[in-house]
């Protein structure tokens, strides 16, 4: 049995769109930007593909959406192009991101910091929330930048982007945020969110790693970080990568439609396993409002178990794969950033694990997952020092 | 290494069998009571190390023979990754049967060797060393426990590095002995900071009480100024090339004033040093100026500047170039 629950590090491809992309390998694989046939002939896939997009998160045709290698380099290119365009040679040298952001926000503002621009980092209250009343506390008139993600990769939790992104405009700050976490889960619509950068990643929705996107407000132009054969209107040079952004098109296509039942059905399956986890288990616990979280994710908390041992549990006797929050520390498997952000007690910090649920769950791998997941939480704190009976004679 | 750091083998697959095994299955898991101990006429000694902030906390379990001071019995509970656990599983192993001082020898070094699958293999990844490290520090506070004296007396040397288990002493010696410069270099060389990676710099994922860029730092401060004071003690009689500018420029005055000085002032003239500079060739380039009658006389770019050049090849070093400006 293989079970899939880190979505909301990757995704599966859809099928259809593997087959969608296919002829584009060995077939219609000319440059877009050569005069022959070859060329040409992808023009018809591209411009699809460009609509769906653009159609997806409702943005006008005045606007840009270009297409970028990753959510990472989008986030990179955004950031550092307003320190070079707006903050070098202004009288703004102001950011501010949060506390909880992907890393690839959170290191390009580092490295922002340590080129003598001012950074502040809002801190997240014990739901994980960062409220527009936060923003605004800290918004001066020296903010050029405010960057907040629509999203949280770990908890899922949902931030007030319309509200945040009106409170810059009435400061002039520019607002950028990463959407990658909500692109396919829930609306995203750039008209009534007002935001004037937005980046997702096709390969969290059922899309081909390796695509991306920055949505850039009409208006609101940034110099390029990749000079070179002015592909995507001069804004990022590099041959366009057709196979895979006529698969982000359809990918997207596929994903908002799905979204009423992602709201509905994977969410009913979602709350069934975080439901008979809380009460099946004790001393567990929950990041975030349910209402105000993507519907797919649970951020739970197992006191007297550690991350990874959980993890090696599920994985290598049950065929679960789960994460303990970021993907990108995987390697170092530290403690959960989160859980020490929204002032968890100190003990719980490497007791987090991240489930996160595709529209491809179904209800047998629910009720298998909380078999396990019970099955390993209670073998683990049968070995815990965290639940032994007898007490320690030193004191540490 | 560049390739082998671009893209490293999944964690798991590093971890040998013996690890997994002890993971899935722990032989040693459990407690002792109070009154097993008693009924086998044994102390209980039960240690804690670590700390679940930290993501590694292990609780150790001994049942001590009285009069033998062995351990007949010993179990374990750790909060921990599969690491932690089978180290501490497999340290229990190594300490029934002892007595409590032979178990005190017991490194981590002895734990990791005894999860390998064969010899050369190590039994998990360089960042996990540390999660065997615990096992050698909950065996001390159960002996001390045991003994009624503080942890501290079981440590012979101040270690540096737990995981590699280098002393603080044998770092000092090696930077100093081997001119070491770098804190890679002193990786290279004794295997401290290759490990965790917590003792090279502040700020890493445990706190040390040293750290391989402070103590190189202090190491290299300690040889700088040990070099100066060889420096003055050599005083202006040593070697030239090893003289500090400021010896060397009083050398210089000295020669010229013992020999040279007095002809040129008798003339109406003198001269002045204004730099010393070493070349890559391998000279040392002595600038000076003429003042008074000898700025303008002809003798000063040749005779009167062979003799000055010449005394102080002779006298101090034959690399010596004299070049007025």
């Amino acid at each position: 049995m293989r079970i899939y629950l880190d979505n909301n590090a990757t995704t599966k491809v859809d099928e259809s769109v593997v087959e969608l992309m296919r002829p584009y390998f060995s077939e219609m694989y000319g440059n877009p930007n050569s005069l022959h046939k070859f060329g040409s002939e992808t023009h018809r896939g591209m411009s699809k593909a460009i609509n769906q997009v653009y159609s997806a998160i409702n943005a006008s045709d005045e606007d840009d959406i270009v297409f970028t290698s990753c959510a990472t380099e989008s986030n990179n290119w955004v950031i550092k192009s307003v320190w070079l365009d707006v903050i070098q040679g202004g009288d703004r040298n102001h950011i501010i991101t949060t506390e909880v952001e992907h890393p690839s926000v959170l290191s390009t503002f580092k490295f922002l910091e340590s080129q003598g621009v001012q950074v502040t980092y809002l801190p997240v209250n014990s739901d994980g929330f960062v409220s527009a009343e936060t923003v605004k506390s800290f918004v001066t008139e020296k903010t050029a930048l405010v960057s907040v993600m629509m999203a949280n990769n770990e908890t899922g939790v949902i931030f007030p982007i319309k509200e945040i992104a009106k409170i810059c405009h009435e400061n002039g700050s520019l607002f950028h945020t990463d959407a990658v976490q909500s692109v396919g889960k829930i609306p995203v619509d750039v008209q009534d969110l007002g935001v004037d950068f937005l980046s997702m990643s096709a390969h969290k929705f059922h899309g081909p790693k390796g695509v991306g996107a920055l949505y850039i407000k009409s208006g609101k132009n940034i110099s390029p970080m990749f000079h070179g054969g002015s592909q995507m209107g001069g804004h990022r040079s590099g041959t366009l990568n057709v196979p895979l952004i006529i698969g982000m098109g359809q990918a997207i296509e596929n994903a908002v439609n799905n979204i009423p039942n992602f709201n509905s059905e994977t969410r009913r399956l979602r709350d069934k396993i975080e439901d008979a986890l809380l009460t099946q288990l004790k001393d567990t616990f929950v990041v975030g409002d349910r209402d105000n979280r993507t519907p797919n994710t649970i951020l739970i908390s197992v006191r007297g178990v550690e991350g990874e041992g959980m993890l090696w549990d599920l994985d290598k006797k049950f065929g679960i794969a789960a994460a303990t929050g970021s993907a990108c520390a995987s390697e170092d498997l530290e403690a959960n950033p989160v859980l020490e952000a929204i002032g968890a007690e100190e003990d719980l910090a490497h007791t987090a694990i991240r489930l996160t649920l595709s529209r491809y769950t179904t209800e047998a791998d629910a009720d298998y997952t909380i078999e396990k997941f019970i099955e390993s939480a209670n073998r683990l704190r049968a070995i815990s020092s965290s639940y032994a009976t007898v007490q320690a004679q030193n004191i540490i | 290494m560049a390739k082998a750091d671009l893209f490293g083998d999944a964690l798991w697959d590093q971890y040998s069998n013996v690890v997994s095994e002890r993971m899935n299955n722990p032989r040693n898991q459990g407690e002792i009571t109070e009154e097993e101990a008693e009924s086998k006429n044994g102390k209980l000694i039960v240690a804690d190390f670590g700390a679940e902030s930290c993501g590694d906390a292990v609780r150790l379990y001994w049942l001590v023979e009285k009069d033998t001071d062995k351990i007949l019995n010993a179990k374990f509970r750790s909060f921990g990754c599969g690491t932690a656990i089978a180290s501490s599983d497999m340290m229990v192993d190594l300490c029934i049967g002892k007595t409590v001082d032979e178990a005190v020898k017991i490194t981590n070094i002895d734990v990791e060797l005894a999860l390998r699958d064969d010899p050369e293999t190590p039994a998990v990844p360089g960042q996990k060393m540390h999660c065997s490290v615990m096992a050698y520090d909950v065996i001390k506070e159960a002996a001390a426990l045991y003994k009624g004296v503080d942890s501290k007396t079981f440590e012979e040397e101040t270690i540096l590095c737990e995981c590699a288990r280098v002393s603080l002493a044998t770092v000092q010696e090696v930077i100093r002995l081997n001119d070491l410069k770098t804190v890679e270099e002193i990786t290279d060389y004794t295997k401290a900071g290759a490990f965790c990676k917590s003792c090279i710099r502040e700020g890493g994922h445990e706190k040390k009480d040293y750290y391989l860029v402070d103590v190189l730092r202090d190491i290299r401060a300690d040889m700088d100024s040990e070099k100066l004071k060889e420096s003055a003690d050599a005083g202006l009689t040593g070697d030239f090339s090893k003289m500090t500018m400021v010896q060397r420029i009083k050398a210089i005055d000295k020669i010229i004033d013992n020999s040279v000085r007095e002809f040129l002032i008798a003339d109406g003239g003198n001269m002045e040093v204004i730099d010393i500079r070493d070349t890559d060739q391998g000279f040392i380039d002595v600038y000076i100026r003429y003042l008074g009658a000898c700025s303008t006389c002809s003798t000063s770019t040749t005779g009167t500047l062979y003799a000055i050049e010449s005394t102080l090849k002779t006298e101090l070093s034959e690399n010596i170039r004299v070049l007025p400006i």
